[in-house]
């Protein structure tokens, strides 16, 4: 797993450090099945649970790993399963049950090029399918992107500890260029309280009354009411739990917005762009549900116009329309999949953008 | 000094009148589980996960704490639960479909993997939850809304026998067969799933027991004809007996 260890720096490829945060974290049980480009994932759990005496199932299918998570996040265990793109679109039934039942499962989708079965290389069209879902019915998951290795291992450290602390399903959603990349990062402790789930973890109705985890509602009623529920706590989770990083926007004519391993390359290009002296800045979600959505709206009044790059052909440019709301123009700049656009593309673009205005 | 013969079981909540309908062998098989549970002293350490079919409604009836699973899934989630609570007692109890037709792959698999789960799977030969569409169990020649003709070889294939696929695997345990139609059947049948059941008590792996179920309604008869239908046309192609026994 590691090259070189410098300080309290381990070089570490992002597969492997997503498993190891996981198991940081407190994961009890891991239930996989491989696919590129996050095997490694499921490998390195196989030693390292087993290892520890911790739960790990080489599952037949996705769709019976997500089901052997829903089980074991409903005893009130630390459960958690990771794949990719075409094989998270197995799961979505599983998730759309996990949100209506409340249950604190951890998903990690590493993006790759799609649609259908596409291929290994990294892309960042599954916004849609994470932030929208292919799960039927009103719900959402929380959503965290990370950027580099080491965000890799902070937000896994948080998926565990939101995904407890609301009873919600949380994804981290990651692409083939970290899971395969290697950068120095620092794992640290799990730096969260644990979340008491006693009372309402299955555990055999002993001394107390049982309980049902469901999402069947007979009564049209009672489920208005459980789905009206469910929007207050994400209402709750919109306003405490929002992320985001943010470069040079005081004085930003046009604001660039990416997320995930795409920002790297945007980020050089706008620090190319201000020594030339261009007036542009940066707005980087790493919380994708919770968007920053007040904070798009407060930057719509003091700039110009946004400019979002990601890798797909326009999803994430969608919530930033929202939040925007027609106050100022939102462009597009991308491509469909493969690795981020590099430097120079993106320095162009900005400039073209900086020409139209 | 009067004797009590018979008592509803703890394990049943008290006070709950079953939906089922008339001659539904759900009332039954739901008492024989609850009457195991009780014997065996499991109802504090019982987790079920439920199915989808007309066996979604056990949490209505049996008092113990419960996971709704995606149709199919139920051994998929029982296994991630007994994986996380091995000391608990895990168990699922699905119908034909749920069990062997959308969930086929995470049954058998669980019972590959040895996992130490107990199943009850209630076998009607029909969809009965959503009206009495053909299943995977429906007989060749049996009439359901979609094999309005009778179920044929060219365009639907043949039904399964369960029991004896799930004897195959190496990690069942134990795997039998058993019907409701008559009091000595139900005997049999009660006997089958404590056998089940203690076989993940005693950590031996995957314990199934496959119960010949009538759906009256579904099958336009009577209680009585119903009953019948059993031993004449089933027991044909599902033959009652234990397919494998490892307890001994």
């Amino acid at each position: 797993m590691t090259k070189c260890v410098l300080n309290k720096k381990v070089l570490t490829k992002g597969n492997y450090a997503i498993a190891q945060a996981a198991i940081n974290a407190g994961c009890d049980c891991y239930f996989g099945y491989p696919i590129t480009p996050q095997s490694e994932i499921g490998e390195y759990m196989s030693v390292k649970m087993q290892e520890l005496d911790r739960a790990y199932v080489s599952a037949e299918s996705e769709l019976a790993a997500i089901n052997m998570v829903l089980g074991a996040c409903s005893t009130g265990a630390k459960a958690m399963t990771s794949s990719s793109s075409c094989a998270i679109a197995l799961m979505q039934e599983t998730l759309s049950y996990a949100a209506s039942d409340e249950l604190p499962i951890v998903l990690i989708s590493v993006m790759r090029g799609g649609p259908g079965l596409g291929y290994i290389y990294s892309a960042q069209a599954d916004y849609n399918q994470a932030l929208i879902g292919g799960g039927n019915g009103d719900y959402k998951h929380i959503v965290l992107a990370p950027s580099t290795v080491q965000e890799c291992v902070d937000l896994t450290y948080k998926a565990f500890y939101l995904s407890q602390k609301y009873r919600n399903p949380t994804i981290l959603l990651a692409d083939g260029l970290l899971g395969q990349m290697m950068e120095p990062v620092e794992f640290g402790e799990y730096p969260y309280s644990e979340i008491d789930n006693s009372d309402w973890a299955l555990t055999g109705a002993k001394n107390r009354s049982r309980r049902v985890i469901r999402s069947l509602i007979v009564d049209p009623e009672e489920l208005s009411a459980h789905v009206v529920h469910l929007f207050e706590k994400y209402k709750l989770i919109e306003e405490n739990e929002v992320e985001y990083e943010e470069l040079y926007t005081e004085d930003a004519d046009i604001i660039v917005s990416s997320f995930g391993s795409t920002s790297r390359n945007v980020k050089s290009a706008i620090k190319q762009c201000r020594e030339e002296g261009l007036k542009v800045g940066f707005i980087r979600p790493v919380t994708l549900f919770p968007f920053p959505t007040k904070r798009f709206e407060e930057l719509s009044k003091t700039t110009k116009k946004f400019l979002v790059v990601e890798v797909n052909m326009g999803q994430m440019v969608r919530d930033v329309k929202l939040a925007v709301n027609g106050k100022v123009p939102v462009e597009f700049f991308g491509k469909p999949a493969g690795t981020p656009p590099n430097v120079d593309d993106t320095a162009d673009e900005i400039r073209k953008q900086f020409k139209r205005s | 000094m009067a004797i009590q013969t018979f008592k509803i079981p703890d394990s049943l909540i008290s006070g709950m009148k079953y939906s089922f309908c008339p001659g539904c062998d759900h009332g039954v098989a739901l008492r024989l589980v609850a009457e195991v549970l009780d014997e065996l002293g499991l109802k504090e350490k019982a987790i079920t996960a439920g199915s989808v079919g007309c066996s979604v409604t056990i949490y209505n009836f049996v008092d113990v704490d419960t996971i709704e699973a995606p149709h199919g899934r139920a051994l998929a989630v029982a296994t991630g639960v007994k994986r996380a609570k091995p000391d608990k007692f895990v168990f699922t109890y699905q119908g034909d479909g749920d069990f062997a037709s959308i969930g086929l792959s995470e049954s058998l698999h669980s019972a590959l993997r040895g996992e130490n789960l107990s199943t009850i799977c209630i076998n009607n030969t029909t969809f009965g939850m959503t009206g009495g569409q053909l299943g995977p169990t429906t007989l060749l020649g049996q009439v359901t809304t979609t094999s309005t003709k009778g179920r044929n070889i060219e365009t639907y294939g043949y039904p399964i026998k369960i029991a004896e696929h799930v004897a195959l695997c190496d990690g069942t345990a134990y795997s039998a067969r058993v019907s409701l139609d008559t009091v000595a059947n139900i005997k049999k049948a009660k006997l089958a799933i404590k056998k089940a059941f203690e076989a993940q008590l005693n950590g031996l792996g995957f314990g199934f027991v496959e119960i010949l179920a009538t759906c009256p309604t579904n099958w336009k008869m009577t209680p009585r004809q119903a009953h019948d239908r059993i031993k004449n046309e089933m027991f044909e192609v599902f033959k009652p007996g234990v397919y494998k026994d490892i307890t001994v």
